[in-house]
C-alpha cells in the first residue's frame, strides 16, 4: 500500500474528520487537511466486493423479482430498480428529495400505512403490499383524493404531488371526516416548497366528502 | 386594436380552470428530469469540498477508477486551485449504480491546504479579517451612493425621526427537485439533454457554446419541473459535467444534486442588513431618508435590495455595498431584492406611524402615490377586519397575545419579446399550440391551451400543448421575473387569431358567406349577419382536406401591460410563555394584471405568501464560523413552511385591467412586513432581525421588562 494509500485509509472515515475538525483552530490553521465526501450512508462497501441478494416484492399488486445490496431502499428499487428480467421498474412517482426521512415526498403505502420508501430497505418490504402514487387509481377511474387535487389545483410544480396523495389517502383511510387540525397533522410528514397547502386542504376535505 | 375583450364576454378567460397536467401530476405519471430513465444509464455525483477554503495541494482519482462498476472520473478543480466554499466542486464520478457513484467518491484523494476563511458578514468585514478576494478591500465591494434632494435639511424641518437597523439572512431556493440533468449524446455531435431547468432554450444555448455545437443539434427538453425560483437557468458545473461524463462513456448520465449540495451551490437569496434613519413631518409626510446597507451573496456580488422602497421619499441617500464570505454564491431568487427591501421599509414605516401617533395604514395612504394600493388598502383593511386591531401595541391581555401588520410590495412584468410559436387547425379537427417556453409549476400550459380554446371556440382539454422542448426551435424565454406569461400569451393569442383566420377562409365558400362576417361560437362557426348559417367545428376542419393550418404569432403589445402593485394584511397570535408566532391569517390583494387563469392564479399567490411566512418566521441559512459549513442543509434543520405553519390565506387577485402581466413575484414581497408589524402590533415590541423565532421574541420581551 503505497504512503498515500495508508495516509487515506486512516483518514477516510467521517469520525475521524469531524475529530480533526474539532481539534483545530480553524481559521488560523494551515495545515493539510484530507477531505472526506458527504455521502450520508453509514460505511460502503469499496472494496467492489458487493454482495446481493434476490427478494420478491409486491408492489402495486405486481410481483417483481429484484437483485439487492443489503442498503438498497425501497425508494431506489422502486425508482431505479431493474428486475431480474432487466425490465426498469420506472414506478419514479414517489420522489427522492431529501433522503432522509424530512420531506415525505417518497411516501408510499406498506401494508396500507403509510412510510417513507427513503428510510425503508427493500428486503425489509418484502412479503408486504406495497403501493405506489401509480397504484392509488382504479385503472382509469382516478381515487377521489386525486380528482380532489386536480379541481383544486391542489398542485403547483407537482413535485411534492404524488407524496401528498398518497399521504392524503392513507389519513382518509383512517379517518373518514377528518377535521381541518386533523388534516394538518396527517399531512404535517409532507413539505411543498410551492406553497401549494391551502387547496391540499381543500381537495382533502373535498375528497372526504365523496368517499 | 388587438384585446382580450370584455370580461361578460369570455368564456373561458379569467374563469377557475383545472390545470391540463393534473391527471399527470396526481397519478405519478409527470416525468420529471429526475424521474427520466434512459436505457444503459449511468449515475454521476460530485465531490465537493467540505471545507470554506482551501489549496488544493493534490488530487487523484486512481482509486475511485478501479472501483468495479466506476466508468469515469473527471475533475472538477486541479492542483494548485483555490476552493473557496464548501461545496465546491472537486471531482465528478459515473457508475452504473448511485450507490457505486457514492463509494467511488470515498475513494477520491484530495489533500487540501486550508486557508484562512470567513462565512459571516461580521467575521468578514471585521478588523484585520482574512482577505478572501484579492479585488475588493476588506472583503467589501466599492459602495454605491445615490443622493436625492437635500437630505440634511429635511432631517432637520422632520418632526419625529426613528433610527433602526434590519436584517434578513440568507434564504435558500429549496426546490424540491434538486438541480440537476439526464444527458445522452444521440451520436457524435448530437447532444439531447433533460434539463431540471426554468429555460430550456437558455440551457440549450449555454450547452451548444460550451461544447461548440451547433444549436439545433443540441435539445433540451423540461416536460415538468420541480421547482426553480430563480435558481435554475443555467446549465451550471453540474450539467457541464454530466455532459463531459456522457460523451466519456458514451452512454447516458443522470447528475441530479444531493439535498446538501442543492443548498451549498445551487443559489440563495442574499442577505441585508440596512442602518436607517427617516424622518417625518408631523402631517405624516416621509420627506428624508438615510440608508448605508450591505449583504452577502457569498463569494460573489448580486446582494442588491430594493431601499427606500414603494413609498416616495423625496430626499434620500442611500450607500450600499457587496461582502464577501467563503459561501457558495447568491441566484436570482423570486422578486430578488424586494421582500427584503419590503420588510425594512415596511418596519421602518409603521415605527415612523408610531412615533406620529398615527394608524400606520393611515400614514401608508399618506405616502403612497399608487392609486391602485390605495385601493388594496380599503380593501384589504376590510377583509382582515383592520378596526380590531391593537390602538396600542401589546394592549391585549392573556398570555396569547393578538395584533395585525400591513405590508405592501410592487412589481415589473409585462413580458418581453423573443417567443415563438405556432398554433396548428388539423382537419380532424385536433388542435396544437406549441412554443419553447416551460412550466416552471404556474401553469403555463394551461394559460395556453385557454387562449387557443377561447379564440376557437372549443374546450381548453380540446387543445394540446406542447412546451418545454426546444426541438421544435420556437424559443422562448427563461421564466424568471413573473416575465412567462407576458411573453407568451400575446403570442399566442395572435397565432390563434390567425390560425382562425385562416380557417374561416377556408370555411367562407361553404357557408355562402364573406370571411369578415364568420364568427366562432362554442364548437362551431357561424355567419354573423344570418344565425342560422353554421357550420360544426369538425365540419369546418373537414374543409382543410390533406392540409392544416399552422400560424405563428406576434408579441403585440396592446395586450401587455408591465407594473403590478401588492398589499398585504396579517394577523399574527404571539404565545408570550413559549415565543412561538402563529400567523392566524393573510390577506393578500395582488394586482396581476388580466388574470387568464384565475384558480392558477390564485395558486400562485397562495404560494408566494407561503414562502413569504417561511421568510418571515423561519427560514435562514446558518453558517458556522468555527468550521466554515452550512449547519442546517438539509430538510430538517432548514425549515420551510409545513402544514402546521399554513394560515388561512385570502387570495384575492385585484385584476385591474385586461392586460396579461405576472404575478409569479410580487406575492412573496409584503408578507415578511405584515407579519413583523403584526407581531410588534400583538406585543409591543419590535424585531427587526428575521427569521421572527421564539429565542428572538422572549429576549425582546424580557428587556422590554427589565
Ligand atoms: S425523500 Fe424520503 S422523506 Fe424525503
Ligand atoms: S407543488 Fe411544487 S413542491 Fe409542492
Amino acid at each position: 500500500m503505497s504512503e498515500k494509500e495508508k495516509k487515506q485509509e486512516t483518514n477516510i472515515s467521517r469520525r475521524s474528520f469531524l475529530k480533526g475538525v474539532g481539534t483545530g483552530t480553524v481559521a488560523a490553521t494551515v495545515a493539510p487537511a484530507i477531505l472526506v465526501s458527504d455521502a450520508e450512508t453509514a460505511e460502503a462497501q469499496t472494496d467492489g466486493a458487493v454482495s446481493t441478494a434476490k427478494i420478491q416484492l409486491n408492489i402495486n399488486e405486481k410481483l417483481y423479482e429484484i437483485e439487492v445490496e443489503a442498503r438498497t431502499t425501497l425508494l431506489t428499487v422502486l425508482r431505479d430498480g431493474i428486475d431480474t428480467g432487466g425490465n426498469n421498474v420506472d414506478l419514479t412517482g414517489a420522489k427522492l428529495i431529501c433522503d432522509r426521512g424530512e420531506c415525505g415526498g417518497c411516501t408510499v403505502l406498506v401494508d396500507g400505512k403509510a412510510v417513507y420508501a427513503c428510510m425503508m430497505l427493500a428486503m425489509d418490504t418484502q412479503g408486504k403490499q406495497i403501493t405506489t402514487v401509480e397504484g392509488i387509481a382504479n385503472g382509469d377511474n382516478l381515487h377521489p383524493v386525486q380528482e380532489a387535487f386536480i379541481k383544486h389545483d391542489a398542485m403547483m410544480c407537482g413535485f411534492c404531488t404524488p407524496g401528498f396523495i398518497v399521504s392524503s389517502v392513507a389519513l382518509l383511510n383512517e379517518n373518514k371526516k377528518p377535521t381541518s387540525a386533523e388534516i394538518k397533522d396527517g399531512l404535517s410528514g409532507n413539505t411543498c416548497r410551492c406553497g401549494t397547502y391551502p387547496f391540499i386542504f381543500d381537495a382533502v376535505e373535498t375528497a372526504s366528502e365523496k368517499m | 386594436m388587438a384585446s382580450w375583450g370584455e370580461a361578460s364576454q369570455s368564456r373561458l378567460i379569467g374563469k377557475r380552470i383545472a390545470r391540463l397536467s393534473g391527471k399527470d401530476k396526481v397519478t405519478g405519471k409527470a416525468k420529471y428530469t429526475f424521474d427520466i430513465n434512459r436505457p444503459e444509464m449511468l449515475y454521476g455525483r460530485i465531490l465537493r469540498s467540505e471545507v470554506a477554503h482551501a489549496n488544493v495541494t493534490d488530487l487523484d482519482l486512481t482509486r475511485a477508477e478501479a472501483l468495479p462498476g466506476v466508468k469515469a472520473v473527471i475533475p472538477l478543480t486541479e492542483v494548485g486551485r483555490k476552493l473557496r466554499y464548501q461545496g465546491q466542486e472537486i471531482a465528478a464520478v459515473a457508475a452504473e449504480t448511485d450507490d457505486i457513484a457514492k463509494d467511488a467518491l470515498r475513494l477520491i484523494y484530495v489533500e487540501l491546504e486550508e486557508l484562512p476563511f470567513v462565512v459571516t458578514e461580521a467575521d468578514a468585514m471585521a478588523e484585520g479579517a482574512p482577505q478572501i478576494r484579492d479585488d475588493w478591500k476588506g472583503n467589501q465591494s466599492n459602495p454605491g451612493i445615490n443622493e436625492d434632494g437635500d437630505v440634511d435639511a429635511a432631517f432637520s424641518e422632520a418632526a419625529v425621526t426613528v433610527e433602526a437597523t434590519y436584517h434578513t439572512p440568507v434564504q435558500t431556493h429549496v426546490c424540491l427537485e434538486t438541480h440537476g440533468h439526464v444527458v445522452e449524446w444521440t451520436d457524435e455531435n448530437n447532444l439531447t439533454v433533460w434539463a431540471s431547468t426554468q429555460a430550456v432554450f437558455g440551457v440549450r444555448n449555454d450547452l451548444a457554446r460550451r461544447f461548440e455545437l451547433p444549436a439545433n443539434q443540441v435539445r433540451v427538453i423540461t416536460e415538468h419541473m420541480g421547482g426553480g425560483f430563480g435558481s435554475k437557468f443555467n446549465a451550471g458545473v453540474e450539467g457541464l459535467a454530466a455532459v463531459r461524463l456522457s460523451r466519456m462513456t458514451e452512454r447516458p448520465v443522470k447528475l441530479m444534486l444531493t439535498r446538501k449540495a442543492e443548498h451549498l451551490v445551487a443559489g440563495n437569496r442574499p442577505s441585508m442588513t440596512q442602518h436607517v434613519k427617516a424622518g417625518a413631518t408631523r402631517d405624516g409626510r416621509l420627506i428624508a431618508y438615510d440608508m448605508r446597507g450591505y449583504g452577502t451573496g457569498g463569494i460573489s456580488s448580486g446582494a442588491g435590495f430594493n431601499a427606500p422602497y414603494v413609498y416616495h421619499v423625496p430626499n434620500r441617500r442611500t450607500e450600499r455595498f457587496n461582502v464577501a464570505v467563503n459561501a457558495g454564491n447568491q441566484r436570482a431568487m423570486r422578486a430578488p431584492g424586494h421582500p427584503q427591501g419590503a420588510f425594512a421599509m415596511d418596519s421602518l414605516m409603521d415605527e415612523l406611524a408610531e412615533k406620529l401617533g398615527m394608524n400606520p395604514l393611515e400614514f401608508r395612504r399618506i405616502n403612497d402615490s399608487s392609486e391602485v394600493r390605495q385601493a388594496q388598502y380599503t380593501l384589504g383593511a376590510q377583509e382582515i377586519g383592520w378596526h380590531r386591531r391593537n390602538n396600542v401595541p401589546g394592549s391585549g391581555t392573556g398570555v396569547k397575545k393578538r395584533g395585525m401588520g400591513v405590508g405592501s410590495g410592487l412589481w415589473g412584468g409585462g413580458g418581453g419579446r423573443g417567443t415563438q410559436a405556432r398554433v396548428t387547425i388539423n382537419a380532424d379537427g385536433t388542435v396544437e399550440a406549441v412554443t419553447g417556453t416551460q412550466d416552471i409549476g404556474t401553469g403555463i400550459r394551461t394559460v395556453i391551451a385557454i387562449i387557443v380554446a377561447e379564440e376557437l371556440g372549443l374546450a381548453p382539454t380540446d387543445i394540446s400543448v406542447k412546451v418545454g422542448d426546444s426541438g421544435p426551435g420556437l424559443p422562448s424565454g427563461g421564466s424568471g421575473g413573473s416575465q412567462t406569461t407576458a411573453s407568451v400569451a400575446p403570442v399566442i393569442k395572435t397565432a390563434a387569431a390567425a390560425a382562425k383566420q385562416k380557417l374561416f377562409e377556408h370555411v367562407a365558400p361553404l357557408l355562402q358567406a364573406p370571411v369578415d362576417d364568420l364568427r366562432i361560437g362554442t364548437g362551431k362557426i357561424y355567419v354573423a349577419s344570418d344565425r342560422t348559417k353554421t357550420v360544426t367545428w369538425k365540419q369546418a376542419t373537414g374543409q382543410l382536406g390533406q392540409e392544416s393550418i399552422s400560424e405563428g404569432g406576434n408579441w403585440d403589445q396592446e395586450l401587455r401591460q408591465g407594473g403590478v402593485a401588492g398589499t398585504q394584511f396579517a394577523e399574527v397570535e404571539v404565545d408570550t410563555q413559549t415565543g412561538h408566532v402563529k400567523v392566524l391569517k393573510i390577506v393578500a390583494v395582488q394586482d396581476c394584471g388580466l388574470a387568464i387563469n384565475r384558480l392558477t392564479t390564485e395558486s400562485q399567490i397562495n404560494g408566494g405568501v407561503i414562502m413569504g411566512l417561511g421568510q418571515a418566521l423561519l427560514e435562514e441559512r446558518i453558517m458556522d464560523p468555527q468550521t466554515g459549513r452550512m449547519l442546517n442543509a438539509n430538510l430538517e434543520d432548514y425549515k420551510v413552511p409545513g402544514t402546521f405553519e399554513i394560515p388561512e390565506i385570502k387570495s384575492i387577485v385585484f385584476d385591474t385591467h385586461r392586460k396579461v402581466t405576472g404575478v409569479g413575484e410580487p406575492p412573496c414581497i409584503p408578507t415578511l412586513g405584515a407579519i413583523a408589524n403584526a407581531v410588534h402590533n400583538a406585543i409591543g415590541v419590535r424585531i427587526r432581525e428575521l427569521p421572527i423565532t421564539p429565542d428572538k421574541i422572549l429576549t425582546a420581551l424580557a428587556e422590554k421588562k427589565a
